[in-house]
Order: structure tokens, then sequence, then C-alpha cells
């Protein structure tokens, strides 16, 4: 089974200041990490291939810096990475990155599954997945929350779907999206750090892509403009949960039901 | 020799503190008879929380004038003992006094009442782009208790522990005095270091109401690594070797796979490798990725050349919280996974770890009985639980005794000394003794009475 993840590099920290002209976030000088998200889907990916053979490769789209990544995710145990890099997708919005992330998909190879995490930290949209597999003309399920088996070109999985839990079958070759703490994602090696070089990183721009009209990428390819970036709003819920203790007990099992833990 | 808590006393203890602050005889939950590991308990006659130096040295001229024993509680953290009541009387609790009440940045000070928090001093520190460094790992314990036991914690390694990070201390002498000790000076030749001698007394020569503490430019860069091995002798061979290099780590911790596994089922998560034996975690600060990298990757290049599995990169927040929280919970796994436990706080040389810890597991299989360990590998100090589990009172008592003889007699014998960080409190008196002889042990009665000629502040403890 031959897996590939998609992964973006974001800012590493949340404090992260936004142009007030621009509306763009101040990227320069910060420092950058993987986004946090993907990285439950790169071992997600490493733990199936570990069960049921195959490979995993990584790709994303960013500036060349974004190589940096490709590293990391080799260094968690992926084979190789493609970065997709050109000043023509500057500006994209999600569904410029999304369309842009399935040419990059088609040049780079054949995949019988394709998972990227459930959102990321830098653009929330959480939307990646979904869009990507409408390009690929492949099915999706996002919010995945476990993975129980492959076999038969199909995978058994359980997700996570507006009131319900759902288990689902859905055929290869497929994207899905997974949730965070679906596993406990290892750490990279400096073992395998000090042995990485460029063969195993291939970057491919809008030269290479099957699709050549400029107006799909970037900001001409995005149908949304940013106006303002804000940092949201933190949301603490409190409740106080009163009565005898059998109330308070039903009240909590209600509220542990309604959040999904059980 | 004491004289029981009156009803006339209560009265004006009630004066002193306000209705809502006191508690009497059966109004006193039963936590306050002990503290975290709960091997000693005895109920006080009154507790009362206090909120101003002014109420502790009212309190203190009362109990002195009425010959009443007086214990002094923060936030129970201990493990040792030190805040049990031994002798009931009045149990005088801080956690009120939780106030930070300067930060002065032309001395990089800060000025915090007893009772402020561990985990709230750091998060104030950070927030002002300061570290305070010492960081034991039970961050719910109050500074006044940290204090008292001198407890280092994790970083003790690069930056040292509490005690070099207390400038000045206001103390309640048990008479009811008021005493300000040592000040806002980087420097103090000034007569013996009364100050120094309150930092780690575990509460028995004076009640600290106030604390000036040193703060350090908070690290702008910090990396962890977690290092793998295939057995706990090669890893803790590692530390001397590590040190050589000339590098010096903030942190350098030990953690066997076992106890990882403890972590996994208390916490529920699981931890980011556990294929291996045993494995040292270090981290590494300094103000720029190249100066930090560079001596990651050197301690790095060094482990594996002497037979590390290979050194994970823990570099991210997400990636740092996944290895540390099972760090912190430590304490708390092991405990969760017996039914009663006692601990063993020895320091030794660094070099003499492994022959420590080798020695813990002959004890173990010797009695059949689990004891599971972890500590500062980078300082010597171990933590090593002895898990009663499902054995008979009796036969646990009679183990639990020879296994610690045998333990303090193997620290002595290598040159390590009782306790590292949690103290003596009432438990491990008897181990002091017998380590310190009787002459040092005079010295200590001497000190103790000097400062406290009736015996009444947290009498029983440490070196009587």
């Amino acid at each position: 089974m031959d897996i590939l993840v998609c992964i973006k590099q974001v800012p590493g920290s949340t404090n992260v200041e936004v142009d007030p002209v621009t509306g763009v976030l101040k990227r320069d000088g910060i420092a950058s990490k993987m986004n946090p998200y993907d990285l439950y889907a790169i071992e997600t990916a490493l733990l199936l291939t570990e069960k049921f053979g195959g490979s995993v490769q990584v790709i994303t789209m960013g500036p060349p810096q974004a190589k940096s990544i490709i590293t990391e995710a080799i260094c968690m145990g992926a084979e190789k990475g493609t970065v997709l890099s050109d000043r023509k997708f500057a500006g994209a919005d999600v569904l410029a990155t999304a369309y842009t992330l399935s040419q990059g998909i088609k040049k780079a190879g054949k995949y019988d599954l394709i998972i990227c995490g459930k959102q990321t930290t830098d653009g929330d949209t959480a939307q990646v997945g979904a869009e990507i597999s409408e390009f690929l003309n492949m099915p999706n399920i996002s919010n995945v929350l476990s993975i129980e088996n492959v076999s038969d070109n199909t995978v058994t999985l359980t997700a996570s779907q507006d009131e319900k839990i759902v288990k689902m079958k859905i055929k290869m070759p497929c994207v899905i999206s997974v949730d965070a703490d679906i596993n406990t994602p290892r750490l990279p090696s400096f073992k395998v750090q000090k042995q990485v070089d460029d063969s195993k990183i291939q970057f491919l721009s809008f030269a290479d892509f099957e699709d050549q009209n400029v107006n799909n990428y970037g900001l001409a390819g995005s149908a949304t403009q940013v106006e303002r970036i804000f940092p949201p709003e933190k949301l603490q819920e409190k409740c106080s949960i009163q009565g005898t203790p059998t109330e308070q007990a039903d009240q909590l099992y209600d509220l542990i039901r309604r959040i999904k833990i059980v | 020799m004491y004289n029981k808590v009156s009803a006339r006393d209560i009265e004006l203890l009630t004066q002193i503190v306000g209705n809502d602050n006191i508690f009497v005889g059966k109004d006193i939950n039963a936590d306050y008879a002990h503290d975290e590991l709960g091997t000693v308990s005895n109920m006080p006659e009154v507790l009362v929380r206090v909120t101003t130096t002014e109420q502790i040295s009212q309190i203190m001229s009362l109990a002195y004038k009425n010959t009443i024993p007086v214990t002094v509680r923060g936030s129970g953290t201990g493990l040792v003992g030190a805040a049990v009541p031994v002798c009931g009387g009045i149990l005088l609790e801080t956690t009120k006094m939780n106030k930070i009440l300067e930060l002065d940045t032309d001395n990089l000070t800060v000025t915090v009442q007893p009772g402020v928090l561990l985990m709230e001093l750091a998060a104030f520190a950070e927030e002002n782009d300061l570290l305070y460094p010492p960081d034991p790992g039970e961050k719910s314990a109050t500074i006044g208790g940290n204090i008292s036991t001198n407890a280092g914690g994790m970083r003790a390694v690069k930056y040292g522990v509490t005690r070099d990070y207390v400038r000045a201390l206001t103390v309640v002498a048990p008479n009811g005095d008021i005493l300000n000790l040592g000040g806002k000076v980087a420097k103090n030749s000034s007569g013996y270091s009364l100050k120094d001698l309150i930092v780690g007394s575990e509460g028995t020569l004076g009640i600290i109401t106030e604390a000036v503490l040193d703060l350090v430019p908070l690290p702008k860069v910090s990396v962890s690594l977690l290092v793998p091995f295939t057995d706990m002798k090669s890893a803790i061979a590692a530390v001397p070797q590590i040190f050589k290099s000339k590098i010096t780590p903030t942190a350098i911790e030990y953690m066997s796979r076992d106890t990882i596994l403890f972590a996994e089922d208390y916490l529920g998560k699981k931890f980011p490798d556990k294929k291996n034996e045993a494995y040292i975690l270090l981290t590494f600060d300094g103000n720029s990725n190249e100066q930090v990298n560079a001596d990651m990757t050197i301690v790095a290049e060094l482990c594996l050349n002497i037979g590390a599995v290979d050194a994970y990169i823990v570099d991210t927040e997400e990636r740092k919280k996944s290895v540390w929280s099972a760090r912190g919970a430590f304490l708390e796994a092991i405990k969760s996974s017996t039914t009663l436990m006692d601990e063993c706080d020895v320091v030794v040389p660094v070099n003499k770890i492994d022959t420590f810890l080798n020695f813990t597991h002959e004890l173990s299989n010797q009695y059949n009985i689990r004891i599971p360990s972890f500590g500062h590998a980078g300082d010597g100090n171990l933590h090593v639980y002895i898990c009663k589990d499902d054995l008979a009172e009796d036969k646990w008592e009679k183990s639990l005794k020879e296994i610690f003889d045998k333990m303090y007699e193997k620290a002595r014998e290598l040159g390590g000394l009782v306790s590292g960080e949690h103290g003596i409190g009432y438990a491990k008196k008897v181990y002091l003794k017998e380590q310190l002889g009787n002459e040092q042990i005079a010295l200590m009665q001497g000190i103790k009475k000097v400062f406290d000629e009736k015996n009444i502040l947290n009498p029983n403890k440490v070196c009587f």
C-alpha cells in the first residue's frame, strides 16, 4: 500500500503578528514547524505500513525552505517527499492550495491512500483533504478517529460525523483526514537526520504540472480573498453540576455523551 | 510537655484569623493528618488559615506563651511527613498567602508570599520573559514548602537548587519575632547566613512569610533529546561522558520502560517511544537555535557512539508535552499502580547511580517486592519507590524496614546522602542520624534550640 501524507509548514508559535496593511501573517524571522495535526497523519501512515506493508511519502506546498518539514517527516520514517514550490502558487487560498496539491500529487506518483491532518494551526479551514479528493475524483472521509483494517482494497475506519460516531468502509484510492489524538506521533530520529540527503526530496514547480493555466493557481486561482486575519477568541466553557449524587451522575453522563467521550 | 489547645486559645486564635479561617476537632478535614505519601499520620487539634505575617507572629506569640506545638503546612505535597502535626497542636496553613508581591526588573527578583504555587511562579516569570530556574516535579507545591525542603528539581544540573535562588526571607521565629534575613543583594558576607539555615530546615526553625527570589532571563530556545538505550547501565554510563564533553544540559533525567508504562496507564496517553529498556531525557537551552542545536548535536553524537539505540529530537511544544507530561506524572503513576508505597530520595555521586539502581533491582528480586524508580541522572538524585501491592501488613512492615536499612546503607557506602530534595521530615530521621553521627546531629539540635528553645515549632522532626 503506497500512502501519501499532505503536510504543511506553519509558524512555530501561536503569537504571530498580522501585517495591518496586507492582513497577511508576518512569517519573516518567525521560527516555523510542521503543522502539529500533520504529525498524526504521518504516524497513521507509518503504523498502517508497519502492519500492512507499503511505503509512506509526504508532499507539501510552500517556499523552498518548506523542505525542512520533508526532512523531518523522513526522520520520522517517511521514505521520501515532494515540495511544490513556485512564485505562481503564492497567495493561494484553501481552494487554490488543494488544486495545486492535487496537480502535484498527480505528478508525484500513484497512491492507494492519501492522508491529511485535521486542519492547520495557521489556516484552520479543515477543507484541504476534502477538496483534494474532489480534484482527484476520489472518495473522502474526514474526522477519522481510528482505522480498524485494510483489506480487499478497502479501508475500514471509524469517523466522527455530525452527532454520531460512524464505522465505515471506503474503497481505495481515497483521501482521509485524521483527527488529532488518533495516536501519539513518534519523534524524529537524530540517527536518520544524519543520513538524509537531498536525493530523497523532489522539487516540483508550475512547469511540471499537467494544468498549465496560471489562473488556476495562487492568488489568481483563489475563490476567496483574505480581508483580515485575527486570532480567534479563546472559548472556555465551564459548567457546574448540581444536585444529588444520582442527578449529578446523570448530568455528567449527558455531558460526556454530548462531547462524544462515550 | 506540651499543653493542649484550650477553649481560650481557640477564642484568641479566632480573634486573630477570623471565624472563616479556623477549624477545630472534627471540623478538620482528615487530609490534614497526612501529606502526599500518607505514611505518617496525626490530626491537629486546630487548623488555622493565615493571610498575613502579623497573624503568624501573633499565633506564634500565643503558642510560645502557652507551649503549644505548631506545624506549618503549604499544599501538603511533601513525602516525608514534615508537614504532619505529629504532636497535635496548631496546624498553620499558608495557602491563602498566595500573592506575588513584586517583580523587580532592576534587580531581577520576584517577591512572593509562601502560598504561591510553583506552577504560578513559573508562569508569572515566563509571562515576563524571565525564568525561575528551580523546577521540582510537583508543580502544585507552594514556594514556602519548596524553600523549606530545598527541593531542586530537574534543572539543577545547569542552574543549581532552590537555595541558590533565595535572596531574602521574612521569617516569624517560634517566639513570634519577625526577622528579615538576607536582602535584595547579589553578594552577602555579613555574618552567619541565617537565611540559608532557614532554607531546607523543613519548618523547624521559623515560618517563611515572604521570599525574595532570583530570576534569570528566559532562554529563547529549548530543545530536548530522548535517548533510548538497551539497558539501564548503558543509559546511566552516558551521564559522566556528557559532562566530560563540556556541554552542560539543563536537565538529564533517567527513566525506565516500566515507569513509562505506569505513566501511560495513569495518563491514558501513549508515550512516543517505549521499545527500549532505559532512556535518558536531556534538555538544552540557550539564546540561539545555532548554539542549542550545536550542543544537542554533540551530545546526540556522543550517545550514539557509546551505544544509544537512537536519539529522538523533542523540539516543538507538542513533542515536549508528549514527553515531559509523562515525566511529570511518574510519582502519581507509580502511586496509582499500588496499594501503598514508601519512597527513598537518596542522592549519590553521578558515577555511582547505576551501582545504586542495580542494588535496588537486586533487593526487588530478593524480597519479591516491586521497586520502580526514576530520577535526576544529571545530579545523582534518585526517586525509588517500594510498592506494597498485595503484601500482608506484617510482612510489608518488616520487608520495608529491611529494604530501607539496606538502601540507605548502600547510599552511605557509595558516598551519597539520605535526601536529595524531599527532606528528612519525620520519616527519614533515623537514617539521617545513622549517616551523620552524634556530633553533627548534636550541632543540628543545638541550632534548633537557639531558634526554638521551647521546641514548639514542628517538633519531633529532622534531628529530634
